[in-house]
């Protein structure tokens, strides 16, 4: 039970961060929603990965978790290469809004 | 640039949305806490083939041996990301930003201690918590440090030096993936008696390449080999 | 014994809340360096969380990259951000067309 509350809390930060993804319009805030969205995931992964007969727990989900969060920054750091590229040739920070034209 | 920019969502889609979102957090809730109290682990098995592993860490165990493919595809995808950011531009220009004495005297002390806690992270990775991410990340970190204070690779080292030192984790994991498949069979499968070594070497490569990869990351920039920088 | 489970239950019940709490304050800073702060905190917060989560691997890779390296690349990116928005309004209020950095 005690797992399952931080995988709940791990569902509160991915609905969080959803939200803020979807309202916000700042490409950079966008970014960070998305982090911390990730980190909900794994918080959810590793506290399921909780639910083991002894007290030890799996050290799989942990594992995957380990991955998770370097690929993230990865994909944090081009993300952030990209925005600062979009900025250089547009002038603005969010996605324009869509038009009619093509 | 920096205030609070909401997009003008109409305030019926704001409601919406909300709503949307609470189902789906309740559904995800309900989701996880109706899962059965004791789930079908995985753990039985890593332990009872962890000494045939080399390593004493689990979460070592599994990163580096059970699931190895695992860690060698993010190794490649630590580099793609590190090429996506390079096909976009060249470093940017630098500043010029005077380092305050304060932070000199921090980087000249702290940067080796880094190094030493790196190398320490990846020799205890095998029976403590720790390991080659761990320890590639406190060099990528002590690789900021000196990039914030204004120093760079001289141009010797930004061509070839600096490519091989970004494809060593990658290249070596490879490498000894295909070099253990006469004695075993398939691709990363080390011999028993061999394991530990194996993934010492490759976990010291990983360290290398690790730090390397996210410390160009934070450059953010493709270095010109040969200029002036 | 009682009393060290339920300051341990105190203790996680904090810890629950306070990352939530930074997650939401993070999201909706009108400051986004503010914003960021406040995220390199909450990933802070999330290395104490796994080490609760008896998972010390996860707690080091997350202080590590998830706060450290994370936080600095997203400072960087804002700076840059800055510079350049900055370039750009001072291109449209001088009159002269080059670009050179005055500061």
């Amino acid at each position: 039970m005690f797992f399952a509350l931080y995988a709940l809390t791990g569902i509160g930060l991915f609905v969080l961060g959803l939200y803020s993804l979807i309202v916000q319009a700042h490409l950079i805030r966008k970014i960070i929603a998305l982090n911390i969205m990730g980190s909900g995931v794994f918080l959810v992964l590793v506290g399921l990965g909780g639910r083991t007969s002894s007290a030890v727990p799996d050290p799989v989900p942990q594992a995957m978790v380990l991955t998770g969060i370097v690929v993230a920054i990865a994909a944090t750091a081009l993300a952030l290469t990209l925005i600062l590229r979009v900025q250089a040739e547009t002038g603005r920070t969010d996605l324009p809004e869509h038009t009619s034209e093509h | 640039m920096n205030t609070a920019d909401h997009r003008a969502l109409p305030k019926p889609f704001q409601y919406v949305l909300l709503v949307l979102i609470s189902a789906l957090a309740c559904g995800l809730g309900y989701a996880v806490l109706s899962l059965p109290d004791q789930a079908i682990e995985l753990k039985g098995l890593v332990e009872a083939n962890l000494e045939a592993s080399g390593v004493r860490n689990p979460v070592t165990a599994v990163l580096l041996n059970f699931r190895a493919y695992d860690t060698l595809l993010e190794m490649a995808v630590l580099l793609l990301a590190l090429i996506g950011v390079w096909s976009l531009g060249a470093t940017p220009m630098r500043r010029g930003a005077d380092p305050g004495p304060v932070l000199s005297a921090l980087v000249h002390g702290l940067v080796p201690m880094m190094i030493l806690v790196a190398g320490y992270l990846l020799w205890a990775g095998a029976h403590a918590p720790g390991g080659a991410f761990q320890a590639g990340a406190v060099l990528a970190a002590s690789g900021v440090l000196l990039l914030l204070t204004g120093k760079r690779l001289t141009a010797r080292l930004t061509g070839r030096p600096l490519r091989i030192a970004l494809l060593a984790g990658l290249g070596a994991f490879i490498t000894i993936g295909v070099i253990v498949m006469p004695a075993g069979g398939m691709f990363l499968q080390y011999p028993p008696s061999h394991a530990d070594g194996l993934i010492l070497f490759i976990e010291a490569t990983a360290t290398l390449s690790i730090g390397a990869i996210l410390t160009a990351l934070f450059l953010g920039g493709r270095t010109v080999s040969g200029g002036e920088r | 014994m009682e009393t060290i489970t339920l300051l341990e239950r105190v203790f996680d019940g904090l810890l629950m809340l306070t990352l939530l709490w930074l997650a939401w304050r993070a999201l909706q800073s009108p400051d986004l360096f503010k914003a960021v702060v406040l995220f390199i905190a909450f990933g802070l917060t999330m290395a104490l969380v796994w080490v609760r989560l008896q998972a010390p691997d996860i707690a080091l890779a997350e202080a590590a990259i998830g706060a450290g390296l994370t936080g600095a690349l997203l400072l960087k990116a804002l700076a840059q951000s800055n510079e350049l928005a900055d370039r750009v309004s001072d291109d449209h209020t001088t009159d002269t067309g080059d670009t050179h950095e005055h500061r």
